[in-house]
């Protein structure tokens, strides 16, 4: 039998002046492609309608959206550890294969970083749009303040509070940290002026010495080694913001694993649905190779497979025990008003990616289809959780229904809009593939022949 | 930066009003009637002692001394026209607080707290003003340990009251007016309901 | 007094909470005015409330009520714990009426064809009349009223009747007790008015009862019936049993151990038998075909000689009234029989055949609103206009208003002086609690016009009607009547009765009207007759049986909305042969009997006021003057069309979980030892109190009286239909409804739920900002100008008691600042809120006790939930005074807590609902 020889982490034929080309030109080339106009165009329209729902929900109140009593919390928290999954995607990949040194990660880490970052930001505005009073939502914050008081350390709400500002704090930093030698190169390779003002405030004086070269390698590391365990942290915590409660359905001591897969699955997911186009769009077969798609692919069917793990304990467990709350709640999530999020989430992020197994139908357009499959189902599953959970619990006198009204669909798609409206601008404006760290991976020139032979 | 200024703003004598003096419909002067004629606040603010509210004088409190001093007096005109048309002064508050925190003069009263302590040397103000924030960490101070502010029940009124080496100390005064506990005193149902 | 602005401020306690969070800005703070009296009233202490006695007055009947005063402004109604009707009591209705008081809806202005006219112009026209009444002796001169009590306005209008003999007073009471009269009348040959006494009665008869409901004295008649209700649960006395036997529920069928649905032919069928069992009737009554209860509970009625009774409700026919009295007397029941309270009068059939045929120059309407609930066959509306002058006082433009010819704006009860009488006869001053707050006039004011009195005074005519009736100081007794809301010795004697003795051959024949459908007009349990449809309140709160709030519907048996292919909230039209129609939602409603539809009167006002306009359904169309409370050829029509109703409670039955718990009197629980349970949080720190409460479901009757209170007292908004369809409804205490599982006939289990006040309390270690916390009283505060409204409070709350204020409720709500409670902050939009055990009332009490250094006595502090329980079902107390009642109630082995697997260490715990089944009865 013949072994499977993995596709090339770059295709012949590249060297430093390719690498530059491919992604500085990107940058600097003058006419912006009609592509990029039209989903700008699209993004920002959304994010007006964002901006709008936003405005209109501080005139009015979150009474403006379904939530009601029994169901308190809906959307906006549904929304805020959806994004905040999605954004831990660019995390591991730049972080986590960062410190395991996988050298195909240099040609995918950039989108992904933005990726999170948009996300992340996404994500920190919802909590604070969830508040009943969104004008004090600073009380959070351990300082000195007239009424001589702390917030309370018990609640996993202020847990959840410093995991995510650490987190996001972090994302930038790394972010930034790592792109500060393209934006050197960039600004070395500008013609016009203002690109070169621009880019050249935004290299912050990067000359590429070599005392700066190993002060970056250090501090990208330590970076690097920080975020890795942050991303699970700050998914972890989400995961207590429900197991925290003592609601038959979110009091489970499964839920910060549970929540960690669920999150790296929407995580890799979304790369896929970035890189692939992009990478067509952008030229960059050369440098997003076959396999790198096969790599994220083979991570998202093990996080598929994680997460199938915990709903499987997360149905089992209440019929395991006899806890009689936590088996209605179950049956309710099987066959009450939100069976369909449910079922939804069981064939999206379970089913679905297990045809990624054959890999003969490793199309791109069925990837692409069936990672968006997966953002969707993930979102499922966070509604799910949150609702199913609320709107029949203890006392049947008070149970509920909670029925969402357009202003939460506003906020969702709007918050949506306003990520894709951002990462579009990076794509115009920044340098999408890490060219230095490319550089880095360069095969040695002696095997240019080899190949070519 | 914002946190700094968030820290130190609210706690200027500009933003706590501590020291402003308030106009008022008359310009009465506590440091007239007090620190001068050495009238007692029970005069004029009559439920201190019983009630939530200290109790503002009615006209005719007024009109006791000045129906006979300073009957034309131009800056009692207010007051007479009050009697005559039967329409209340409007006073303006110079101590308020927000309308969720539940204040109560008598308590503190019979719990030996002295006016003075939270008005400051009101018989030394010609014109009225604010003498403490009245913010919540200030109230709370007192609460988590009232005992340097406590008094011996004759010394509550007295305006220049001094801690001497024979007044009762903040422990015994503790006992002697069985007041409870840091815990309970900063619980927060008693002022907030 | 001081603080005046306080009050405004009250409304923008939105702004002041929002600048006091941002650590105070400042200059920004409105500077609040502080406006003291020019003149100190007597005996008043600037800040500090005081407590006014006086009484409700409704459908002709008063009940002592006593109001608290804040600031000059009555803010709070408790009833009179002196007053006979009342025994500190106060149902929905009556709280209501404060904010009536309040009502920016009130008629403000002297209206003529609908414009705004000069009083002067109505008081020459009456000039006028005078004059031509002086010489033909008021010929043409019609005065309309409810049902009257009062003992001044009766002296006023003999006077009048002697001024003027040819003039006629009739009486019109939408919710009228006639039948009860001629029931008495058919048995005993004369009206008297019965009154059950429940602490002697062992057995327990209702027939479609309103005894503890709706009854005028029936919120006495409840603390007794509640006391026997829980004798098992403090192993005092002998519990009673109770029978029902009814169409539609009520409250006391409820209660029942036995409920027996008939329809109402087979009801008078029924009774007979009974009644010929316990040989009140001859052997024929007892019929062939007789279900196997009903020896059954005759032999218990017969058993219990002396203490066993039967009571009628006022829309049974007078044939079941009088059977109710016969069998009374052949058991000897504990009933007192006094001669009628309300004064008799010709009703408005006469009137309306009178108009119509011109006899009628001038009318003078008081208080009443026949063009809306007068019955459909008197005409009255084409009646009212042969009559050429014709003069309306009420307190809103309502829909007589519209016809009459003058409408003058009524004076409120609490806004001046009047007496009326109680249940049993005994009379209460009523004083007037605030100045006008509209330019109104009162009934006698009209009635002086009338007469052409000069400068009138309501005060003095009260003083002289009572003056002639003391011998010795008037002033003291006056004085003393007014300090305790009751003139004393007033209690009608009793009357003597016998039973005719040709009673059973006068009864008239059981009417054989076997119809499919037959529609019962019932009162609403809160909007009664709808005078009180404007009250946001009233509107809101929940019904007891159909958790329904801002529409009436038509209430259904499972059984026969299946047979007519009828689902809940279908539009249906109901007419009675031929006649005008009603559109209203149908409700599928277990307790209901086969074949019968209940219409609840009060709803479908067509003018009244903002709030109340167009709320449900006007079923008064159906009403003859004939059968005012039943059409019997009815039809029902579904139209396919559905319409939402305002249900605050979607799931109507336990689903087999434990939380009504329900006990046999004859195998009540041992008392367990409750096991000390662990917690990971060290304990709050303990204060000389340790609030708690007891809440009796066996003596609970469901009747909403504490919902009521505690939105009162606690300044709780009506948020309006749409946001409780949302699921967004306020109110801090709640009444559960269960259907017990037995499907053919279940029974009603009530459940108030106001917040546990957990020892560890889920809702406080999620809150992030410290918002909802213990104190060492061990109450689980809630501070709003704390809370950011993450809202993980209330989906951890496994109660559900916490209520968020999605919008700014408190500043939509119509009520002027003034009507708000000063001593409980009016919470903000996007802040947490929920049952506090009334802590302004607890700290009032604390700082009293402490201020002169002594301990709290049991019973100082009460909740407004308490205070207003007829039944007594709630007690509240300090768990660590030994002797209290709340520790006396919670030592009963019944005692437990809701879901107390939780382990949340709840306050406030339940005594299980207990009954008392008669063994020889398997159904019902």
């Amino acid at each position: 039998m013949t072994a499977i020889e993995p596709a090339p982490v770059m295709l012949p034929g590249q060297d430093l002046a390719t690498i530059d080309r491919a992604v500085g030109d990107a940058v600097l080339r003058p006419a912006t492609p009609l592509w990029w106009w039209g989903g700008f165009t699209i993004a920002v329209a959304f994010t007006g309608l964002f901006i709008l729902a936003v405005e209109y929900l501080f005139i009015a109140g979150v009474g403006i959206w379904g939530i009601d009593i029994p169901v308190a919390w809906g959307f906006a928290i549904a929304n805020y550890v959806w994004w905040i999954g999605i954004a831990s995607g660019g995390t591991i990949i730049s972080a986590l294969f960062y410190l395991t040194q996988s050298e195909w990660r240099s040609a995918v880490n950039r989108i992904a970083e933005s990726m999170t970052l948009f996300a992340a930001a996404a994500a920190a505005i919802m909590p604070i749009l969830h508040l009943g009073r969104p004008s004090f939502f600073y009380w959070l914050f351990p300082i000195p303040n007239t009424m001589g008081l702390w917030p309370q350390f018990k609640s996993p709400l202020l847990w959840d509070f410093f995991a995510i500002l650490a987190y996001v704090t972090a994302s930038v930093l790394f972010w930034f940290l790592g792109l500060l030698p393209d934006l050197a190169m960039v600004r070395d390779r500008a013609t016009t002026r203002g690109s070169r003002v621009f880019y050249g405030i935004a290299a912050m004086g990067w000359t590429g010495s070599h005392r700066q070269w190993r002060l970056h390698k250090s501090a990208y590391g330590l970076l690097a080694a920080l975020m890795a365990p942050l991303v699970i942290s700050v998914h972890s915590i989400v995961g207590l913001d429900f197991s925290g409660g003592l609601l038959p359905g979110w009091h489970s001591t499964q839920f910060s694993p549970f929540f960690v897969f669920g999150a790296v699955l929407s995580g890799f997911a979304t790369v896929l649905l970035l890189v692939i186009p992009l990478r067509r769009l952008y030229r960059l077969e050369a440098f997003i190779t076959q396999r790198h798609l096969d790599l994220l692919v083979t991570f998202l069917l093990l996080c598929s497979l994680l997460l199938a793990y915990s709903y499987f304990i997360d149905a089992l467990l209440p019929f395991y025990g006899d806890d009689k709350f936590e088996r209605a709640t179950q049956l309710h999530r099987f066959t009450g008003d939100w069976a369909w999020s449910y079922w939804g989430a069981w064939s999206l992020n379970v089913v679905a990616p297990q045809i990624l197994w054959v890999r003969a139908l490793r199309r791109d357009w069925l990837i692409c289809l069936i990672a968006f499959g997966v953002v969707v189902g993930m979102w499922l599953e966070r509604i799910m959780l949150v609702a199913s959970s609320l709107y029949e619990d203890f006392l049947p006198s008070s149970w509920g229904h909670y029925v969402p009204t357009l202003w939460d669909w506003l906020i969702l798609f709007g918050s949506a809009g306003m990520a894709a409206a951002g990462f579009f601008l990076f794509l115009r404006y920044l340098p999408v593939l890490a060219a230095y760290e490319l550089k880095e991976i360069l095969p040695p020139p002696s095997r240019h022949g080899e190949s070519q032979g | 930066m914002v946190f700094v200024i968030g820290w130190v703003g609210p706690s200027t004598g500009w933003a706590t009003r501590v020291g402003y003096p308030v106009n008022q419909p008359v310009p009465f002067s506590h440091q007239h009637h007090v620190g001068g004629l050495g009238l007692d606040c029970r005069f004029c603010h009559t439920t201190v002692e019983t009630s939530a509210t200290a109790g503002m004088p009615p006209t005719y409190t007024c009109m006791t001394c000045h129906s006979q001093l300073w009957t034309n007096a131009d800056v009692l005109a207010p007051v007479r026209a009050s009697l005559k048309t039967d329409q209340p002064i409007e006073w303006v508050r110079v101590n308020q607080l927000p309308d969720y925190v539940y204040f109560n003069h008598s308590i503190h009263i019979a719990k030996g707290i002295g006016c003075a302590t939270c008005h400051g040397r009101i018989d030394q103000m010609p014109l009225t003003e604010k003498a403490a924030s009245l913010r919540m960490s200030w109230c709370v101070d007192c609460h988590r340990d009232p005992r340097p502010n406590l008094r011996p029940h004759d010394a509550v009124f007295d305006m220049g009251w001094q801690r001497s080496k024979d007044t009762p100390s903040g422990d015994q005064l503790v006992a002697q007016y069985h007041i409870k506990g840091a815990a309970e005193l900063t619980s927060c149902s008693v002022c907030h309901r | 007094m001081t603080e005046f602005g306080r009050r405004h401020l009250m409304q923008l306690v939105a702004a002041s909470a929002a600048l006091a969070g941002l650590s105070g800005c400042g200059p920004s703070e409105t500077p609040e005015k502080m406006t003291p009296r020019v003149d100190q009233a007597p005996g008043e202490t600037a800040g500090e409330a005081s407590y006014v006695a006086t009484a409700v007055v409704q459908e002709g009947f008063a009940t002592g009520a006593i109001l608290q005063h804040r600031m000059a402004r009555p803010v709070k109604l408790e009833g009179n714990p002196d007053h006979p009707a009342s025994l500190g009591a106060a149902d929905a209705p009556m709280q209501g009426t404060v904010l009536d008081l309040y009502d920016p809806g009130r008629s403000a202005a002297v209206l003529s064809g609908g414009q705004i006219a000069d009083w002067n112009r109505l008081a020459l026209a009456l000039a006028e009349k005078r004059r031509q009444w002086s010489k033909d002796g008021g010929t043409g001169l019609r005065i309309l009223t409810g049902s009257i009590s009062s003992p001044s306005l009766a002296a006023q209008l003999a006077a009048l009747s002697q001024q003027y003999p040819a003039a006629r007073w009739h009486s019109w009471e939408p919710l009228s007790r006639d039948n009860v009269a001629a029931g008495a009348r058919l048995a005993f040959g004369k009206p008297v008015d019965a009154l059950p006494q429940f602490d002697k009665a062992d057995i327990v008869l209702g027939i479609e009862s309103d005894a503890i409901s709706a009854a005028p004295g029936h919120l006495a008649f409840a603390r007794a019936f509640g006391a026997r209700r829980r004798a098992a649960e403090t192993g005092s006395g002998k519990m009673s049993r109770v029978y029902a036997i009814e169409a539609t529920p009520t409250l006391l069928g409820a209660a029942a151990d036995h409920r027996f649905a008939l329809k109402p032919a087979e009801i008078e069928l029924a009774l007979r038998a009974i009644a010929a069992a316990v040989d009140a009737g001859p052997a024929e009554w007892r019929g062939s075909e007789r279900p196997g209860w009903v020896d059954a509970v005759a032999r218990d009625l017969a058993a219990h000689h002396g203490a066993a009774l039967v009571h009628a409700g006022p829309e049974q026919s007078p044939a079941i009234h009088a059977l109710a009295c016969a069998i009374n007397a052949a058991l000897g029941a504990p009933l007192r029989h006094i001669e009628p309270v309300a004064a008799d009068a010709p009703g408005l059939a006469e009137l309306a055949a009178e108009m119509h045929d011109g006899k009628v120059e001038t009318l003078l309407i008081l208080g009443v609103n026949p063009a809306y609930d007068a019955p459909a066959d008197l005409g009255f509306v084409e009646a009212l206009k042969r009559v050429a002058l014709s003069i309306e006082l009420a307190t809103h433009v309502d829909e007589t208003a519209q016809l009459a010819t003058f409408h003058v704006p009524a004076l409120h009860m609490f806004e001046d002086w009047s007496d009326a009488r109680a249940f049993d006869g005994t009379a209460t001053i009523l004083q007037p609690q605030i100045r006008p707050l509209v330019p109104g006039h009162s009934a006698p004011a009209m009635l002086a016009l009338l007469a052409g009195t000069q400068d009138f005074s309501a005060r003095d005519l009260v003083q002289d009607t009572w003056r002639q009736r003391v011998s010795g100081d008037f002033a003291a007794a006056w004085s003393g009547w007014l300090r305790k809301g009751v003139v004393d010795n007033t209690a009608a004697a009793d009357a003597a009765v016998t039973l005719r003795r040709d009673f059973a051959t006068a009864l008239p024949k059981p009417a054989q009207t076997a119809s499919a459908l037959t529609v019962l007009l019932r009162p609403d349990p809160f909007l009664r007759d709808g005078a009180q449809a404007n009250n946001g309140w009233l509107q809101e709160l929940p019904r007891p049986f159909t958790r329904l709030t801002w529409d009436n519907a038509a209430l259904i048996a499972p059984a026969t909305a299946g047979r007519l292919g009828i689902a809940s909230e279908e539009l249906v039209d109901i007419a009675r042969g031929g006649g005008k129609k009603v559109r209203l939602a149908a409700m599928v409603l277990p307790g209901q009997a086969e074949g019968v539809v209940t219409l609840s009167l009060g709803y479908g006002r067509r003018a009244i006021g903002a709030v109340g306009e167009g709320v449900g359904s006007d079923a008064g169309v159906l009403r003859v003057s004939t059968a005012p409370w039943q059409a019997d050829d009815a039809t029902l029509h579904a139209t396919g069309q559905t319409y939402p109703l305002a249900t605050t409670q979607q799931h109507q039955t336990m689903d087999g979980r434990d939380i009504v718990r329900t006990f046999s009197v004859d195998d009540l629980p041992k008392a367990a030892a409750a096991p000390e349970r662990a917690s990971l949080y060290p304990p709050y720190p303990k204060g000389d109190n340790a609030w708690g409460m007891a809440i009796s479901l066996g003596s609970c009757i469901g009747c909403g009286a504490c919902t009521a209170a505690c939105q009162a007292e606690n300044n709780i908004p009506v948020v309006g239909r749409e946001q409780v369809m949302r699921g967004r409804a306020m109110h801090w205490i709640r009444v559960d409804r269960y259907w017990s599982d037995d499907v053919a006939n279940p029974g009603a289990r009530f459940q108030p739920v106001p917040c546990m006040h957990c020892e560890d309390a889920p809702c406080e270690v999620v809150c992030p900002v410290d918002a909802t916390v213990h104190d060492t009283d061990g109450l689980n505060v809630m501070v709003y100008n704390r809370c950011v409204g993450t809202r993980f409070c209330a989906n951890n709350c496994p109660y559900k008691v916490r209520r968020f204020n999605f919008f700014g409720y408190s500043g939509r709500d119509p009520r002027p600042a003034m009507s708000w409670n000063p001593d409980v902050t009016v919470r903000d939009r996007g802040v947490m809120e929920k049952c506090t055990y009334c802590i302004q009332r607890i700290r009032e009490t604390k700082i009293a006790a402490d201020r002169d250094n002594r301990p709290i006595t049991d019973g100082e502090a009460k909740t407004a939930c308490q205070q207003a329980c007829p039944t007594e079902a709630i007690v509240f107390g300090d768990l660590n005074d030994a002797e209290s009642a709340v520790r006396k109630r919670k030592a009963s082995p019944l005692d437990y807590a809701l879901l107390e697997e939780l382990n949340t260490r709840p306050r406030t715990t339940y005594a299980a609902h207990v009954r008392n089944p008669n063994p020889e009865i398997k159904e019902g």
